[in-house]
């Protein structure tokens, strides 16, 4: 480990400078109402050049030299339990600073036209700032529980920003969902960083690396599956995925940075981060795998059901984390790809949401998808940017998804074995369900017939919305090739998560599975064009089949949640409430009457008159020396 | 008798004396403190005699703040001195010195209340105590700015007896402090402007039962004279184990000694003069009252166990454990049921008095009496002196046209008319309850760690009381919070800068005293040692 020097000194104004711009924001008032927006949008940009620059920096070094530490201060000296809080500037925290900051910029200016209109955009900025520190200290952290403070930040800025609208009944819901879901993960992660320090003493990544290998594999094992709930609880995954499509709540900004582009994909970089735990064992790796299998096929088939936008692409971004977990649950020399496809989906699920908020503010902040159609014409540039991304999440050939989804499909093949075809013939599926939903939500916004409600008049977005979105688009179709170009990220990523697999022994020849997911990406698009292109879309939802039900319930995992774990618990809270007003308190204010009337009597006592003061001293007077006496002759 | 064990060297610094009458010599330098509070009261009384009346108030204030600033940078100038002087009668030792300069600090903060005129016209002193009440001139007084000066060397007087009561050696100077303090002291409790039926009834009742307590205390010394063959303490502890009289002297001596010591203090079930002398005296002579004269108190009771009753300890026990859970219980209890703001910080007073009197009972590993019991009491008395008086120079600014409104009812919804006011009363309540972050809370964990060795079960008694008082102090604060302000409720009134200045050092020492206590309790740690 090298210590951080010249430039890379500096790391720490990553975090600073973010907070204090959300203090300053949030503290201001409404005196900051006029240009509050401006220095909310420019500290991103700002940051983003400081990380460009970063980016060379530890460019120029090579191998283990590119991992640098950055010690801040003594956080933590009690006992023999210590901890320095410091940065470790490498390539994955590196990527992902780039990423934050990059798309975090773009989506900030955009963020500026698009929240023009609404009177509390000082506060948006405020909190949106507020979540770039937290997340790069999430990801910049290099020990556990600095990591913890950056997690549970991340985890308040989102739940401010879902609830942004919060007299809007669902929205302050939907923010209390996505805070006990996540609740639920951080006891996870709570529990794993205690075993880590129960066990080896330290938080420091290098430390629980290092000792890892000497701990039972139980334990290393008990680590790990709790490190997963964490990633799952803020990745959206199974089984605490559903909180996220309700997340959509918040300004459509905030579904594009937070709960697409960058904080859900916080799991994914955890289990990355701790590719060295993960290592050590089986079980874990086949957990997150089975986890992520689960999730990408959960999430296509409730996107499917979906006739809100942005809830289709919430489904659609569960669907593509769960990719994320099968890829990084497939261990040594796939996390590089894993975390290939998290940069790549930060594009172009940035692009596809932002075009999605471009349509919603077209339509007067309408979203149902029945009640949009031919919206191509109207709103070309949206319509582009919204094909870009869809080329690049359905893997069409050269875009994006075609370098990193199809990797995954690729390596989950070359598990080898039952699990490996099991996983491998997932993967596949879902990228023809992903194929189909999407082309369904193609259709159904921007061609066809005009479905909109008389008082709709859309119109393309202003300047300052459609630069960031045309950018997002271009990403998203160039961003995978350039990042695969020569082995681009994996070989940058090599010095942390380790070498990109060599081509050996494959279970199926590339060539021929290329051809494979092609066909079944082209049937996805195929069906849903026969089913919804080729027939007009009833403006209220029809009954449907089983299976769409099912999908438009989320596969009925809230009426799970809500029989299961709810209504229970309501009924625990219901009769701890009945024990606390009739038992406790009962108790409690019986005590409290009996000394009350103990006092009522007690001061008749205090009459007023001397002569019965007097009288009270003679006898406590009289009762001391009795006592005395008492000791004396006893 | 049991054996008994040496005295403690801990406690007791060698250089008793058992010589025959010699002329007494007298450290001068040791005494001076006294000398010139006393000095300054005679001053204050000639005042009276020259000054025409339109000077006598502002000079008798300066006169009396300047006697005890000066007596206060004496005592600090004499710090580290321990010497007993004056043919053994008095002992200036860290204990003593502690408490005077404590004494001091709250008697100047004190006559800063009695000297305000700016909450009512003329100060919360009548202008002049001998006009019948209700007479044609009494009503024409009341709103004059005459007052009754005299209350200056008056307060100066007690001030200077509370400075030996702590200090004395010997029993009968002991005995004549108590009444140098005490003399004063019941004047001044007739002297309100407002309510001047109730005050003087105040003082007569004070007066009675003071002079019934006098009684007790004078028969004690006769009694443990006659066992000792001295009214000296230290000859009183060596008697215990050279006496040939009977122990039964002893200890109706002690038992009555400690009784005239009690009631001073106003631990039940010598109590009950409290309420009625505190609610009924001028607030301002309240402040004093609850803080020097408790302080000085407490200071004779240490001495006096302390010194002259260390080894027989386990005698006495009982009968500071019983009056203790009595004072404690007494104090929370009773206090549940006040609806007069005075009357509840008098039983609060009269639980704090419990509190403070578990720290005798420390005793170390050996049976001994342990210093920390001391040290501990000593760091609770200053604290508990400097919240008591900002809390009632508190109370003299809430008033309505009839002068002071101190009834319960008439400060519901006080937050809303004066925030600050309502902030810093709540805050000064919650040291009262022993809130952390508050002087209180630090006092009572000391107090209750030093007594926790030898009486765990008094703590937990001690804790189920503070409990308990808290009750009757959330009470105010929810009154003051979450009631709706009366029609024709009382105001807030902004005070002078002496009140302001008065309440403002016993708000800070409060609040700095439960953040940063450190200073304070190694200066109580390093106090607390007594000669004897």
């Amino acid at each position: 480990m090298n210590a951080a020097h010249g430039i890379q000194s500096a790391a720490w104004l990553l975090v600073v400078l973010p907070a204090l711009s959300a203090a300053f924001l949030l503290l201001m008032g409404r005196r900051a109402d006029k240009w509050g927006h401006l220095l909310g949008a420019i500290v991103p940009v700002v940051l983003f050049g400081y990380a460009a620059m970063l980016f060379f920096s530890i460019k120029s070094e090579s191998g283990q030299g590119r991992i640098r530490d950055l010690h801040l201060f003594n956080w933590i000296s009690v006992g023999n339990f210590n901890v320095e809080a410091g940065f470790q500037i490498d390539p994955l925290s590196l990527t992902f600073v780039l990423l934050i900051t990059g798309v975090g910029s773009l989506i900030h200016i955009y963020s500026v036209g698009y929240m023009s209109h609404d009177e509390g955009r000082r506060r948006f900025f405020g909190y949106l700032n507020l979540f770039i520190a937290a997340m790069l200290l999430l990801v910049l952290a290099d020990n556990y529980l600095t990591l913890y403070v950056g997690w549970e930040g991340v985890g308040l800025a989102s739940y401010l920003l879902i609830a942004y609208y919060y007299n809007r009944e669902s929205a302050a819901t939907a923010a209390k969902k996505a805070f006990i879901a996540n609740r639920v993960g951080d006891v996870g992660l709570s529990i794993a960083i205690m075993l880590m320090f129960a066990y080896l003493g330290t938080t420091s990544f290098n430390g629980v690396f290092a000792g890892a290998g000497n701990l039972s594999h139980g334990v290393v094992t008990a680590i790990a599956l709790m490190l997963l709930l964490g990633a799952c609880g803020k990745s959206g995954q199974f089984p605490l995925q559903t909180w996220l499509p309700d997340a959509m709540e918040g300004p459509t900004p905030v579904s594009a940075l937070i709960h697409a582009a960058t904080m859900v994909t916080a799991g994914v970089y955890l289990i990355a981060r701790s590719a060295p735990l993960f290592n050590l064992t089986e079980t874990g790796r086949t957990v997150v795998t089975i986890v992520g299998a689960i999730t990408l096929l959960y999430g296509c088939v409730c996107a499917f059901g979906q006739d809100d936008l942005k809830r289709v692409l919430a489904y659609s971004t569960v669907s593509q984390i769960g990719y994320m977990f099968l890829a990084v649950g497939l261990g040594p020399g796939v996390y590089a790809i894993g975390i290939l496809h998290l940069v790549g989906h930060g594009f172009f699920k940035a692009a596809l949401f932002l075009s999605a908020g471009s349509v919603m503010h077209a339509m007067n902040d309408r979203i149902d998808m029945r009640r949009f159609g031919g919206l191509a014409k109207v709103m070309p540039i949206t319509y582009g940017v919204f094909v870009c991304g869809y080329l690049a999440i359905i893997g069409f050939p050269f875009a994006t998804g075609y370098f990193t989804k199809d990797k995954i499909i690729e390596s989950a093949f070359d598990k080898g074995g039952i699990s490996g075809w099991i996983l491998g013939l997932a993967s596949l599926l879902g990228a023809a369900l992903t194929a189909f939903y999407m082309t369904r939500a193609l259709l159904m916004t921007f061609h066809g017939a005009k479905r909109w409600e008389d008082d709709v008049h859309p119109h393309e977005a202003p300047r300052t919305m459609t630069v960031p979105m045309i950018l997002l688009g271009f990403l998203s179709l160039v961003g995978g090739g350039a990042l695969t170009f020569g082995g681009g990220l994996q070989n940058w990523l090599e010095p942390v998560v380790g070498k990109p697999e060599e081509a050996g022994i494959h279970t199926i020849s590339p060539t021929v599975l290329l051809a494979l997911t092609l066909v079944v990406v082209a049937g996805g698009v195929a069906g849903a064009y026969l089913v919804f292109g080729r027939r007009p879309v009833p403006v209220t939802q029809p009954a449907g089949s089983p299976i769409t039900v099912a999908a438009r319930r989320n596969l009925y995992a809230d009426a799970f949640n809500e029989s299961v774990l709810m209504r229970p618990g309501q009924w625990l809270v219901r009769g701890l409430v009945f024990f606390d007003n009739k038992g406790v308190d009962g108790a409690v204010n019986s005590v409290a009457a009996g000394f009350g009337g103990g006092s009522g009597r007690l001061r008749r006592i205090q009459t007023g008159f001397v002569r019965s003061y007097a009288l009270s001293m003679f006898a406590g007077a009289a009762a001391v020396l009795a006592v005395l006496l008492a000791v004396r002759f006893s | 008798m049991s054996a008994l064990t040496a005295v403690p060297a801990n406690i007791l610094a060698a250089g008793t004396n058992n010589g025959s009458f010699v002329t007494p010599s007298i450290s001068y330098a040791a005494i001076a403190p006294i000398l010139i509070v006393l000095a300054a009261a005679c001053v204050g009384v000639l005042f009276e005699a020259v000054l025409p009346r339109s000077q006598r108030f502002y000079a008798q204030v300066a006169l009396t703040l300047a006697a005890l600033l000066a007596a206060f940078i004496d005592v600090i100038a004499i710090r580290g001195h321990s010497v007993v002087t004056a043919s053994r009668a008095i002992a200036i030792d860290g204990t003593s010195l502690f408490l005077q300069g404590t004494i001091l600090v709250l008697g100047a903060l004190a006559v800063l209340l009695l000297a305000e005129r700016g909450v009512e016209p003329g100060s919360a002193i009548v202008a002049q105590a001998a006009v019948v009440v209700g007479s044609p001139a009494d009503r024409r007084l009341a709103s004059s700015d005459r007052v009754q000066t005299e209350i200056f060397p008056l307060a100066l007087f007690a001030v200077g007896g509370m400075l030996i009561f702590p200090a004395a050696n010997n029993l009968l100077l002991m005995f004549v402090a108590l009444e140098v303090l005490s003399l004063p002291l019941y004047l001044m409790a007739g002297l309100s402007r407002r309510r001047r039926l109730l005050s003087q009834e105040a003082a007569i009742k004070y007066f009675l039962l003071g002079a019934f307590a006098s009684a007790f205390f004078l028969y004690g010394v006769a009694l443990l004279y006659g066992y000792a063959d001295s009214a000296n303490l230290s000859d009183i502890l060596r008697a215990q184990n050279t006496s040939t009289q009977s122990d039964t002297l002893l200890y109706l001596g002690f038992g009555l000694l400690i009784v005239g010591l009690l009631f001073k203090a106003g631990i039940a079930p010598f109590h009950s003069w409290t309420p009625d002398v505190y609610q009924g005296s001028p607030t301002p002579v309240t402040a004093f009252m609850a803080s020097c004269t408790k302080i000085a108190a407490f200071g004779a009771i240490l001495r006096v166990l302390y010194v002259g009753f260390s080894v027989s300890n386990w005698n006495w026990r009982p009968i500071i454990w019983t009056v203790a859970i009595a004072s404690i219980a007494v104090g929370a209890v009773v206090g549940l049921t006040q609806t007069d703001v005075k009357r509840i910080l008098a039983y609060s007073s009269i639980a704090h008095a419990g509190f403070i009197l578990m720290a005798v009972l420390a005793q170390n590993a050996q049976g001994q009496m342990d210093v920390s019991g001391l040290s501990s009491s000593l760091f609770y008395l200053a604290a508990y002196g400097l919240t008591t008086i900002a809390a009632f120079g508190m109370v003299t600014l809430v008033r309505d046209g009839n002068g002071e409104a101190t009834h319960l009812s008439q400060w519901s919804g006080l937050a809303r008319r004066s925030p600050l006011f309502a902030v810093t009363f709540t805050f000064l309540l919650l040291a009262f309850a022993g809130i952390p972050l508050t002087s209180g809370f630090t006092g009572k964990f000391v107090v209750f760690r030093a007594a926790y060795h030898s009486a765990a079960p008094l703590v937990v008694i001690a804790l189920i009381g503070s409990a308990i008082a808290a009750f009757f102090y959330l009470r105010i604060v929810v009154m003051m919070f979450f009631a709706e302000p009366a029609e024709d409720g009382p105001s807030v009134v902004i005070p002078s800068a002496l009140s302001t200045i008065a309440i403002t050092v016993g708000t800070g020492a409060t609040l700095v005293l439960g953040v940063f206590p450190q200073p304070l309790l190694d200066l109580a740690d390093h106090a607390a040692k007594l000669r004897g």
